[in-house]
């Protein structure tokens, strides 16, 4: 079991609201999970389901209007980030708590060559010289494997590859060595042999520095290949949150067992060619116009009379294995 | 073996790419470089590779949508590379495509109905009463309903848009249907949908599927056979189970060895190449991955591999054993 002083983040009750046109709607509803020294946990779920939003609550970006964090406690190695001001939270952005983007240029500026970006986070949050930043700038891109990192410290973001970007911004948000670091979808938009050496490079790095990694994804593959454990997520909550082995080996919540259905794999010999796919039938809900039960229940092939009136609550089958669901205990046999 | 659809011989593209005041030429984009493919009826070809190998390229070549450079293009036996545009219409009928984005392909303005319908009325093939009977049909073929004729693109998610798109592209009742990343920019839930619609269409009217995807995964799914790219050319193609199980050329094996698979249990991921795929604007000589491959030898910097025969319906450009490729049970 975890020592108390391992745990890195502490997340507890996490509510994010927005107010649109259209109404306002939970984004992030009751949301509680921790982190561990070191340890990597996937958030997964489907587009809209709150994934982004809950990185940008940890980090305080949520953009206000039209979003703002309504409840909850965000604790990083014991302090609760949301009860600081934004002087106290600028210094720790980027210090103890870093993130990294999908798109690189997200926190790349294209005017600033990438060193002088490196010394410039370095700088803010550690009383050095521009020299001996200098010199961390370039260690950070050697330990991110850029070839000639000297050279490249003096190119600018469009001098590089897709590639080569993502391992720039990677070697910003670990220049301080952030005991968090949240990585929203930081391969989606790469080639996969690309995406293969990120991950490899991100995992490394972690164990090398002893980084807590919160790393969301879309993508069951990249979360069986990387993570330690896992939260699905589903219109704004939790629905399942298990240690990885025993996600992929018994989902107990319908919503993921019907995720790890859905995706093709790469053909097992003898596999008939094109079998059809399980789909999930309809769509995600509007997070304005959410049932009052399970969220899910529209779409659920188990759904009874009493999933439609209340929301199951999340109950732990074992082991730390969560799910919010009213017959989590009969999914297995009946799915 | 069935007779070829779709026969393309030697496809090659290429851009200028210009620079300076004077729009001086200072290099030319290899987009596609000499490829070389069939299709049978019914039959469907995943076409895989990396960002910007050129499988759009291809598959706009293949509709004519853009002009190759040179080889030839041949449906239900007729060349079509340099048919004129009148000469062009009746076999544009035959040929339809699916995109990526099925936000950017739809008219706002137009509601979903009229959409689907107008291939039907630019043709002259239906009208009034009869053409909305048809519409309707289609519009049940691909999973919507059709009172949802009336509403507009920005009403539906982006699953049904897709559906759209398809009823759309059935409406002429083409022979092929070329999908340029049809599922990628839908959720994984909504993607296995989308695919079983393909798959199910498939059945039900024996059309051939040119399908790109980047996602191996999905081409496995849904192809028949497979062909990988790599800087305009084609590496290796071979039936999907085989490609699969013994893939040959080392960029296959790297790719596939990328992927993540969803078993947490199975071998953890090994990048096998480095660095990013080279420019296409002059791409390296001899074998264009020589600059990644962990077998290059000193003669895949001049010599350039072609497609050869490698036994078990495999093709392979790799100058290794014989230009076998590297034969992935031994290693
Ligand atoms: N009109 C054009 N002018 C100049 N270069 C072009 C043009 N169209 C494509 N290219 C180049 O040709 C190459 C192949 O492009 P293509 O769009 O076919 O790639 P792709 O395999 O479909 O990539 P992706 O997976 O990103 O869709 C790329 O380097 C691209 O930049
Ligand atoms: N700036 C914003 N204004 C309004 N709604 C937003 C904003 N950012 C996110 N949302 C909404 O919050 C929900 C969760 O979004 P997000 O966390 O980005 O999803 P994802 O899981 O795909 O990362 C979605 O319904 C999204 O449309
Ligand atoms: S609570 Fe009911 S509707 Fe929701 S996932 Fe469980 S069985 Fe399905
Ligand atoms: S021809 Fe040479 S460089 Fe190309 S794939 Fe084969 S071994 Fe590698
Ligand atoms: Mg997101
Ligand atoms: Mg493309």
């Amino acid at each position: 079991m975890a020592n108390k002083s391992d745990l890195v983040l502490d997340v507890k009750n996490l509510k994010t609201v927005f107010f649109t046109n259209s109404g306002l709607f939970k984004a992030v509803d009751d949301l509680s999970f921790t982190v561990k020294r070191g340890e990597t946990l996937a958030i997964v779920g489907e587009s809209g389901c709150g994934k982004s939003v809950t990185a940008l609550s940890l980090m305080r970006l949520v953009p206000d209007p039209p979003g703002r964090i309504v409840g909850g406690s965000v604790t990083l190695e014991g302090t609760d980030l949301l009860a600081l001001d934004e002087a106290q939270m600028r210094a720790v952005r980027g210090n103890r708590i870093s993130m990294i983007f999908q798109e690189p240029m997200t926190s790349l500026n294209p005017v600033i060559r990438i060193g002088d970006q490196i010394v410039e986070a370095v700088r803010l949050h550690r009383n050095l010289s521009r020299k001996e930043a200098g010199e961390i700038a370039v260690e950070m891109l050697r330990l991110v494997r850029i070839p000639e990192p000297a050279r490249r410290a003096r190119e600018y973001p469009h001098q590089l590859s897709g590639g080569m970007r993502q391992r720039a911004m990677i070697a910003m948000a670990l220049a301080c060595r952030p005991a968090l670091l949240i990585a929203d979808e930081p391969t989606t938009a790469l080639d996969v042999t690309i995406q293969a050496q990120i991950l490899a490079l991100i995992l490394d790095l972690q164990r090398e520095l002893g980084t807590g990694l919160v790393l969301i994804t879309h993508d069951l593959g990249v979360v069986a290949q990387t993570a330690q454990r896992v939260i699905v997520m589903y219109a704004g909550r939790k629905v399942e949150e298990a240690g990885v082995e025993a996600l992929f080996a018994a989902p107990k919540h319908p919503y993921t067992r019907g995720l790890m259905a859905s995706i093709p794999a790469v053909p097992a010999s003898g596999a008939p060619a094109q079998a059809r796919l399980n789909e999930i039938p309809g769509t995600v809900p509007s997070l304005v116009r959410l049932p009052q039960g399970c969220a899910f229940a529209p779409r659920c092939k188990l759904a009874v009379k009493r999933c439609e009136a209340e929301y199951p609550p999340l109950a732990d089958w074992g082991g730390g294995h969560l799910a919010a669901c009213w017959r989590a205990e009969e999914v297995a046999e009946v799915a | 073996m069935t007779e070829a659809l779709l026969e393309v011989t030697d496809l090659t593209k290429h851009y200028p790419v210009r620079a300076g005041v004077l729009r001086r030429q200072v290099g030319t984009v290899h987009a596609v470089d000499g490829v070389s493919f069939s299709l049978g009826t019914g039959e469907t070809l995943g076409l895989v590779g990396e960002s910007g190998c050129g499988k759009s390229t291809v598959a706009r070549s293949v509709l004519r949508l853009v002009e190759p450079t040179s080889g030839q293009i041949r449906l239900e036996g007729e060349d079509i590379t340099h048919l004129s545009k009148t000469a062009l219409r009746p076999h544009r009928r035959s040929m339809q495509i699916v995109f990526q984005d099925p936000f950017a392909s739809l008219n706002p303005r137009m509601t979903a109905g009229d959409i689907v319908g107008e291939p039907l009325a630019v043709h002259g093939l239906a009208s009034g009463k009869e053409l909305e009977a048809r519409v309707a049909r289609l519009f049940e073929q691909v999973g919507l309903r059709p009172d949802q004729m009336q509403n507009f693109p920005h009403q539906f998610s982006g699953g049904q848009r897709q559906r759209i798109c398809i009823a759309r592209a059935l409406a002429l009742e083409p022979r092929l249907i070329v999908c340029d990343e049809p599922v990628s920019a839908l959720d994984v839930s909504i993607q296995a949908q989308v695919i079983n619609l393909l798959i199910d269409l498939q059945r039900q009217h024996g059309f051939s599927y040119l399908f790109i995807a980047h996602d191996l995964a999905v081409v496995a799914h849904i192809s028949h056979r497979v062909a990988v790219m790599y800087l305009g050319r084609i590496v290796e193609i071979a039936d999907k189970d085989e490609l699969f199980r013994n893939p040959r050329h080392p960029y296959t094996q790297a790719l596939l060895a990328s992927v993540p698979v969803a078993n947490p249990l199975a071998k953890k991921l090994v990048p096998l190449v480095d660095g990013d795929v080279p420019s296409p604007v002059n791409p390296p000589s001899g074998c264009a991955f020589h600059t990644r491959c962990r077998f290059a030898m000193e003669r895949c910097r001049t010599e350039r591999p072609a497609l050869l025969d490698a036994g078990d319906g495999h093709q392979v450009a790799c100058l290794l054993n014989e230009g076998t490729g590297r034969n992935n049970a031994v290693a």
